[in-house]
């Protein structure tokens, strides 16, 4: 068991969540409820790393990450060293690839709000600020905390973009996905074989964690 | 200077056109009625800030909310308006105190939870403080929601179709409580609403809207009784509305003669139509007296209509008779009397009869260009 690379997955899981989830709380709730010219494309730009191969996403990030991009350039500058084959690098790819496994179910939760509730807070004398914390934010919890949960089990699991902008760097870059594909080329089954189960028993505990609770939360909703 | 009150004037042409204007006395409840679509809901919308009129002005209790030529719309939540919803919104992961409390930011928050129970009680839901939404009836949301519009102390309260949520047993309860809980209160209130009955048993005064216009403005029976058009009148679902052209005034009888087909029918004196001006007339149930057969009645020579009986149906005590009395347009008269009464003077399908018109009762209006 690589605990290296198992903790270098924990800890891009979260800090994908620490900077995914604020920036999906805000675009979710923009798309669930503004009107605006080209909101059908933004849609799309979120849903596009669900139907792209990963190789082509990773591609495109290294492409953006390279030393003669704009990116690339003032990261150079800024921090002395590049953005590809970095954690920082990878952290960037991580909230990119799970953009869509973040926003839209914080899109849908908060389109199911019905609109006369919202109105209702308004007419209560609740300032928008306060309808988002005390009427929007509590109602579209479970929603928000599926995201999370789908992002973290995600990022735990990607393979494709990881090995493309971040290589194989032990302690660097090398994540647990990338470890057990790394010992199955070198023919150690049994390595590979525990990460797989841990990996998949995480996976399986956030989901079935999450459906409980969301199940719970919207039984509460319908009788108390 | 402050005017007391609610002051609105709203017009615009899209989405939902609207055109009209109106004023509501503190303590005073107007209603404002017609079919839907008519916009007013999208009115009641506007006073509460939720919409915003191309054009007007809202005014309450001296401040000013809207006024499209000062540029100047307050957002809902400055706005002193307390709002019942038609499906209520309740805020479903508050308990009923506690949707009554988010409403009450004006409050010191040690006041509020005693405030809350106080409101409750008020609207006889004591003891269900602690109940989700989805714990309660269908009344019993309502009331809650009526409890949470007033739990801001609205400068005026806003009623969207209040009562079209529950069955009709509910309704008429819901309905004389608040007919009791607005004598407690000294704001304006505005009702919208489709049912012309819940506008007759609550409303002081009521607005009749068509595609965005006000038609009419009066007291509930007073405009039953004395539409301004045929279109109102229609639109009041009101029966026994006929053609005719106005004959001649008698200023000194206090009438106006109106020849209908073949007949002259004394109605009640309206001078400000022109003698040979084509007019709609209306005769409320009510203004239709049946004379007995073989003995003189009360008021027989009055307007005397001799009808078929086209149709009789009992409804309960009551008899509804519509009879065919060769109006030219093919329209029929229809009225009730006590099934007892119709019995007795042998009414029924394809027998004659005779019944009077009451002059006062007799309402000829101006004929509206198509």
């Amino acid at each position: 068991m690589d605990w290296t690379a198992f903790l270098l997955s924990v800890e891009l899981g979260l800090a994908t969540l620490t900077l995914l989830m604020p920036l999906s709380v805000w675009l979710g709730r923009v798309l669930a409820y503004r009107r605006f010219p080209g909101r059908g494309f933004v849609e799309a730009g979120v849903a596009l790393p669900l139907v792209l191969p990963p190789t082509v996403v990773g591609f495109y990030l290294l492409v953006a990450f390279g030393a003669h991009s704009p990116l690339g350039e003032l990261w150079q500058r800024l921090f002395g060293h590049g953005l590809a084959f970095s954690f920082e690098g990878l952290l960037f790819a991580s909230v990119i690839v799970n953009l869509p496994f973040a926003v839209q179910p914080v899109q849908n939760a908060f389109a199911a709000i019905p609109p006369r509730v919202r109105e209702a807070g308004a007419v209560s004398g609740m300032p928008p600020w306060r309808v988002l914390w005390r009427i929007e934010l509590p109602l579209a919890w479970p929603g928000i905390a599926t995201a999370a949960v789908l992002t973290f089990a995600h990022t735990l699991g990607e393979f494709g973009v990881v090995l493309m902008v971040g290589g194989s760097i032990p302690g660097e870059t090398q994540t647990i996905a990338i470890a057990i594909y790394d010992r199955v080329q070198a023919f150690d089954d049994r390595a590979a074989g525990v990460m797989s189960a841990v990996l998949l028993a995480v996976s399986v505990l956030a989901l079935g964690l999450t459906n409980t609770f969301s199940r719970r939360v919207g039984r509460q909703r319908a009788d108390g | 200077m402050a005017e007391p009150g609610l002051e609105v004037a709203l017009a615009a042409r899209t989405p939902i056109p609207l055109d009209l204007s109106f004023r509501v006395a503190p303590g005073e409840l107007l209603a404002l009625v017609g079919p839907s679509g008519a916009g007013k809901s999208t009115a009641l919308r506007c006073v509460a800030g939720l919409h915003r009129a191309e054009r007007g002005r809202v005014r309450c209790a001296g401040e000013c909310w809207f006024d499209s030529e000062g540029g100047r719309n307050l957002p809902p939540h400055r706005r002193a308006a307390g709002l019942v919803f038609q499906d209520y919104a309740l805020f479903p992961h508050m308990t009923a105190a506690q949707n009554l409390m988010a409403a009450m930011g004006h409050l010191p928050p040690g006041a509020r939870a005693g405030r809350a129970r106080e409101l409750l009680a008020r609207v006889h839901l004591a003891g269900l403080e602690d109940r989700r939404p989805a714990e309660l009836s269908g009344g019993q949301q309502q009331r809650v929601a009526v409890a949470r519009a007033l739990a801001r102390d609205p400068a005026v309260l806003l009623l969207d179709e209040p009562f079209s949520a529950v069955d009709r047993a509910t309704r008429r309860r819901l309905q004389s409580e608040l007919a009791g809980l607005r004598r407690s209160l000294s704001i304006p209130i505005l009702l919208v609403t489709h049912d012309l009955d819940e506008a007759l048993a609550l409303a002081d005064r009521m607005v009749l809207l068509h595609r965005g216009r006000a038609l009419q403005e009066a007291p509930p029976f007073e405009m039953l009784a004395r539409p301004a058009s045929a279109e109102v009148a229609r639109l009041l679902d009101l029966r026994n509305l006929f053609r005719a052209r106005v004959e001649a005034h008698d200023a000194a009888a206090g009438l106006t003669r109106l020849r209908w087909g073949e007949r002259l029918l004394e109605a009640a004196h309206a001078p400000h139509l022109a003698p040979g001006e084509e007019v709609d007339w209306l005769a409320p149930g009510a203004a239709v007296v049946l004379h007995r057969r073989g003995r003189p009645s009360v008021g027989e020579r009055e307007n005397p209509v001799e009808g078929r009986v086209v149709e009789m149906l009992p409804l309960g005590d009551e008899a509804q008779v519509t009879l065919d009395v060769a109006d030219p347009d093919g329209h029929t008269l229809r009225f009730s009397l006590p099934l007892h009464a119709a019995r007795r003077n042998g009414l029924a399908p394809g027998a004659c009869c005779t019944v009077s018109l009451l002059r006062e009762a007799i309402h000829a209006m101006p004929r509206r260009a198509a």
